[in-house]
């Protein structure tokens, strides 16, 4: 749809663009495009020379073990997290659909984590659950069992899931209660009157009509733990125990920053792009059509 | 509804309280840390009703700074959290509703050129460029600067599509009446498009607002001076000092005191954070 009146004006258009053109030049495509570049170069101990070396930044890259791990470790956690998000948020996201008083009151109490910053989620989770001064790692304790996420693999990456889910909970929750208001209830009144008991309705009705806003949270929530997550991890573990908590944007920055090795860095920065462009492919491909009735 | 069943409502009260216990929880807890003395909480021994020293961590966290490290009190990073969050929220608004202002009612040759040149920043967040922006920003001198911590955080193609999508839906006769009424590009933005838009002004502000105020690898990349730390990464610099004892009590207060501001937003401006958050994804 594009208008068909429009100002005529021929050099206005432009200076409108040119704020948000340089600040996109300046701050996107000239970084992006050096990230590429630097991805090609080895600089030498001291940053003073580099030298083009080719793919050989990408070679040493994925010969490395620890990248495929820190693959394995993205994997793991953002399956976990979107699972256990979207899971949660529809069972309360249908609790809260029911004509209940109080459903206001319990929608505010149920969103405000959105406003959390990551970091600050990271914090808190890590107080309540801090081997020896969290309030809940006492009662695991108790129970004999030798609960430390500074120390264990496992135990850190359950954390920083636990603390990844509770701040995403709020957003799947909104969309998900949206995406059922949605739903004619017509057709759910025709299905209780052929017989069909709530749970049933549920299967049958509710969730392959709801599908639409499942597939666009679950790349939605994707994103999510690519790159919001990074502030739970840093504030939670620093990526480890180990490596354990190193996703692939954790180790793009810790490789930069503590390694020094910049030309590494920029390689995975550039498998993370094509990554990225891949998930906004599919989210502008699948997702715009279908998440319209 | 289709039926009406006590049970069923019950159930879902239940389901629900839990839910928002557990979704308060770690809050409560952190708020509880808050108002006890350094000792209590790292004892492991934490009550779970609130104690009495709740005016003497907040008057410290705020004012004085913790004790052990040099560090500088909340109320500077609050300050610059409140400068940057406004910079990128009215920043983006700003260049957003231009650059969507220019596509949507002008023609002009690159059109579909600059729409794109925009679309694709979409794919490039800044975790996938840090170091490459970061040495952008060292060069312009802006490090430990508000503009740097501000800048390259305002172009993004949300707004962009956010107000194309809503300048579209405005009928052509408003323009048309404008121009009879002898009005020019100003004067209708100025008059027609901008009252039009305050609510979608409204709604992207609520949202870009808390996505600044809650930013954090780029503000822990660009800032050396504790001076220009915004209050997210003071949170996390207080828990891993060198010292052994993290005042974890201060911590928690400056975690509330970080919370509020954005939790504050989404509780009173419900109705414009669900509509800014439903239109910025679609």
């Amino acid at each position: 749809m594009e208008k068909s009146v429009v100002f005529n004006n021929k050099l206005l258009p432009y200076l409108l663009l040119v704020p948000q053109l340089i600040i996109t030049f300046v701050f996107f495509y000239w970084p992006a495009s050096q990230a590429v570049w630097q991805s090609f170069l080895r600089e030498d101990a001291f940053g003073l020379t580099s030298e083009f070396v080719g793919l050989e930044n990408y070679q040493s890259l994925f010969a490395q073990p620890e990248y495929y791990a820190s693959m394995l470790v993205t994997v793991v956690f953002s399956s976990l997290v979107a699972a256990l998000s979207l899971s949660i948020a529809l069972l309360f996201a249908t609790q809260a659909d029911k004509n209940l008083k109080a459903a206001g009151a319990y929608k505010t109490l149920m969103i405000w984590p959105y406003a959390v910053a990551p970091a600050v989620a990271g914090v808190l989770w890590i107080f309540m659950f801090h081997p020896s001064l969290g309030t809940l790692a006492r009662p695991l304790r108790w129970m004999n069992f030798d609960w430390n996420p500074l120390l264990n693999g496992n135990h850190a990456m359950a954390l920083v899931v636990m603390a990844a889910v509770w701040k995403q909970i709020s957003y799947n929750f909104l969309f998900f209660l949206a995406g059922l208001q949605s739903i004619p209830k017509s057709v759910l009144e025709a299905s209780a009157i052929d017989g069909a008991g709530p749970l049933r309705r549920f299967w049958t009705i509710t969730f392959p009509l709801l599908s639409p806003t499942t597939f666009f949270l679950l790349v939605v929530n994707v994103v999510y733990v690519f790159f919001d997550t990074f502030g739970i991890i840093d504030a939670v573990t620093g990526g480890g125990p180990a490596g354990a908590t190193t996703t692939m944007v954790y180790k793009v920055f810790a490789d930069g920053r503590l390694g020094g090795d910049l030309g590494g860095s920029a390689a995975q920065s550039v498998v993370l792009m094509v990554i990225v462009i891949a998930l906004t492919a599919i989210q502008f491909k699948y997702v715009e059509r279908k998440v319209q009735y | 509804m289709v039926e009406h069943r006590p049970l069923s409502d019950i159930i879902a009260y239940a389901i629900l309280t839990l839910g928002v216990f557990i979704v308060a929880f770690p809050v409560y807890l952190a708020l509880i840390a808050s108002t006890y003395d350094a000792a209590t909480v790292v004892g492991g021994r934490m009550p779970l009703s609130p104690g009495d020293q709740m005016l003497e961590n907040y008057y410290r966290a705020i004012f004085v700074g913790g004790a052990r490290t040099s560090r500088e009190p909340v109320a500077q990073m609050l300050i610059n959290s409140f400068i940057s969050a406004f910079g990128i929220a009215l920043g983006k608004i700003f260049i957003s509703m231009l650059s969507a202002y220019a596509v949507v009612y002008f023609r002009f040759p690159f059109r579909k050129t600059a729409f794109w040149i925009i679309f694709v920043t979409l794919m490039l967040p800044v975790e996938v460029r840090i170091y490459p922006t970061y040495k952008v920003v060292a060069d312009l001198k802006m490090l430990d600067t508000y503009a740097g911590l501000i800048l390259p955080l305002i172009a993004s193609a949300t707004g962009t599509l956010l107000f194309r999508q809503f300048f579209m839906t405005i009928p052509e006769e408003l323009l048309e009446a404008s121009r009879i009424d002898g009005a020019g590009p100003f004067r209708f933005f100025w008059d027609t498009l901008l009252p039009l838009s305050v609510t979608t002004i409204a709604a992207l502000f609520v949202i870009q607002f808390i996505y600044g105020w809650n930013q954090y690898l780029w503000p822990l990349l660009i800032t050396t001076q504790d001076s220009m730390q915004t209050i997210v990464i003071g949170i996390k610099k207080m828990l891993y000092t060198t010292d052994e004892l993290a005042e974890w009590q201060l911590a928690m207060a400056t975690a509330i005191l970080a919370m509020l501001p954005p939790v504050a937003v989404v509780v009173f401006m419900q109705r414009l954070f669900v509509r800014g958050l439903v239109e910025t994804e679609k």
